[in-house]
């Protein structure tokens, strides 16, 4: 009988990323209804030292592949590898961050071990009666949501949105049992050849990871407005600049800082949406915000329905006049 | 070379309104599309044709009125169209779905079939890559540059969040494209005369693909996922809203932020 939770636990480069804290964070929580273990899948190359990381943030165990070709992601070898490892291990739900890795990999495992899969879930529960895993998601462009089932095929898998949940607090001093598993790599898994890695010149900002957001909508208007943006965030540490997706299809601003269904959910400490009407898409990515302050003209922008302060007025003239309200207050609390 | 292009018939979801009153979601009126990223995939896909030659193929599972999303594909310049679709194939979820269009696709001579990374009505991005696995094909997804096309290989530039890949993969495999590859061409006159005139849209329905396809794998009964219940959002309660002017809103915010402490 399948049993346990299995989080697929991503590493570029050698680095844990945060969705995978995440998902360990929330399959501790789910495998604790279930009375049943948190194992942690690790593919990489000289990856122990992830292993110890994912057993730190909760993890029970870690079932590790370790190979030159896992190094960088591709399709094929990650494939086989976390299938080898699913059909040893026969886990009961199987998690994995919707990123652009984990959206491509999920799917393919999903087709190999002929189970379902929901895509870019926001919140998962356990059905107390059934025991099943209730997997919900936005469809529609966020417009409805859906809970979705996989009542009869094992693994349960869901790709689920970065940023939504939360991680535990990582403990030093957790151990557990790290395993190996041995997959041969043969030419149909070298289908796809990595030629050339790519990385931007400057590391590109992760607006996720971002304390405080200053957002700019299609009341912006121009490139100019997002350096006095800028310069709000600036004020606050950890504060970067976000934007909704007109600017960015508009070419104002790079589409990683783009906010919303198409774009990134975040959860910053304050979220400042400028000019933001709050279409539903928007709302998607942001609206689990702890504190959201709205600025727009239009007294009737639905952005005003989840903002926790609500300013209708003429943003050119606030923001300049807020910045320097704000270094004053620094300036006199110091 | 030939090339099967996948695209889908959507609601144009940025048309999509929510009924203020009732909280459900207002389909009237409209309009159907072809889905944005897969009408990336036939540009990309004209592009192949215009420039070294290729036969290209579209195919589209849905309702039978998913043909004028199929004859729109043949106006802008594809040269075959399928459209799978049978009562069978209904209630499908991204597994099931994947099963069918490939067991469609079994039928089809192809070098290289491309799909869009995912539709605007489900945001799944999940078909793509199940297709090219039911097919055991090599797969790249999230591409957005095609650098060099050969007869027996592809260089390809593919997404991720952090960086890209340039990959070299072989012949025959499976593309998902974003909607930023290119700027998709407009239908031409000739081409919408040639669509309805000219060009067929053939239909493939269950009984044409019997011998390839399970039937215990298609439709409802076939998904291994079921929709339990589906909803609108509750909104979150509302904060306090200021008209004033800008000096006492500043004031306003800044007092806020440090009542939260945020400054």
């Amino acid at each position: 009988m399948s049993k346990n939770i299995l989080v697929f636990v991503e590493q570029r480069d050698g680095v844990m990323q945060k969705v995978a804290a995440e998902l360990i964070g929330k399959a501790v929580e789910l495998a604790a209804v279930l009375d049943e273990k948190v194992i942690a899948l690790v593919l990489g190359q000289n990856a122990d030292g992830i292993a110890k990381e994912a057993i730190e943030y909760g993890a029970d165990s870690v079932a590790v592949v370790d190979s030159p070709e896992l190094a960088e992601y591709v399709t094929a070898t990650y494939a086989k590898a976390a299938v080898k490892v699913i059909e040893e291990l026969e886990p009961s739900i199987v998690l994995y961050g919707a990123t652009s890795i984990g959206r491509d990999l999920a799917p393919r495992v999903s087709s190999m071990v002929k189970t379902g899969l929901t895509a870019d879930c926001t919140k998962l529960e356990i059905d107390p009666e059934s025991k099943l895993l209730l997997m919900t998601r936005p469809a529609f462009g966020g417009n409805i949501m859906a809970t979705i089932v996989c009542a009869e095929h094992r693994p349960q898998m869901a790709t689920v949105r970065p940023g939504v949940m939360q991680a535990l607090r990582r403990d030093c001093t957790r151990n557990g049992e790290i395993t190996r598993f041995d997959v041969e790599f043969t030419d149909k898994e070298r289908r796809v050849r990595i030629l050339e890695v790519v990385k931007g010149d400057k590391k590109e900002v992760d607006i996720t990871e971002a304390k405080v957001l200053v957002s700019g909508g299609r009341g912006i208007g121009d490139a100019k407005k997002f350096e006095l943006l800028q310069e709000l965030a600036d004020q606050f540490p950890g504060g970067e600049v976000a934007s909704s997706r007109a600017n960015v299809d508009a070419g104002l601003i790079g589409r990683e800082r783009q906010v919303g269904q198409t774009g990134k959910t975040v959860r910053p400490s304050l979220y400042i949406a400028c000019g933001i009407s709050g279409a539903i898409q928007h709302i998607a990515g942001m609206e689990n915000s702890d504190y959201i302050v709205a600025i727009n003209k239009d007294s009737f922008a639905p952005v005003f329905d989840v903002a926790d302060l609500g300013i209708v007025g003429d943003l050119n003239a606030i923001i300049p006049k807020l910045i320097e309200a704000i270094k004053k207050h620094k300036a006199s609390a110091e | 070379m030939k090339i099967i292009v996948c695209i889908k018939q959507v609601p144009d979801t940025t048309e999509v309104k929510l009924d203020p009153v009732k909280g459900t979601l207002i389909r009237d009126g409209v309009p159907s599309i072809i889905n944005p990223d897969d009408k990336a995939g036939l540009e990309a896909a004209l592009r192949i044709k215009d420039q070294n030659g290729a036969h290209v193929t579209v195919v589209s599972m849905g309702p039978p009125q998913a043909e004028i999303a199929l004859r729109e594909a043949l106006a802008m310049g594809a040269d075959e169209a399928v459209l799978v679709t049978d009562r069978a194939f209904g209630g499908a979820d991204t597994w099931a779905t994947s099963y069918t269009i490939a067991s469609a696709i079994r039928t089809m001579d192809y070098d290289l079939i491309i799909a869009g990374r995912q539709a605007i009505d489900g945001d799944t991005a999940q078909v793509g890559p199940q297709i090219a696995q039911h097919l055991d094909l090599p797969q790249v997804s999230y591409v957005e540059g095609i650098e060099s096309v050969s007869d027996d290989k592809l260089v390809l530039r593919r997404q991720f969040e952090d960086r890209q890949h340039i990959v070299e993969v072989d012949l025959p495999c499976l593309i998902t494209v974003l909607s930023e590859l290119n700027a998709p061409r407009y239908m031409s006159v000739a081409g919408v005369f040639d669509a309805y005139r000219e060009k067929t849209v053939k239909v493939l329905t269950f009984a044409d693909i019997e011998s390839v396809i399970d039937k215990s794998n298609i439709g409802l009964a076939g998904s291994p996922t079921r929709v339990k219940q589906s909803f609108t959002k509750q909104p979150k309660a509302k904060g306090e809203k200021y008209e004033v002017d800008a000096d006492e809103a500043v004031r306003i915010i800044v007092e806020k932020l440090a009542e939260k402490h945020i400054i």
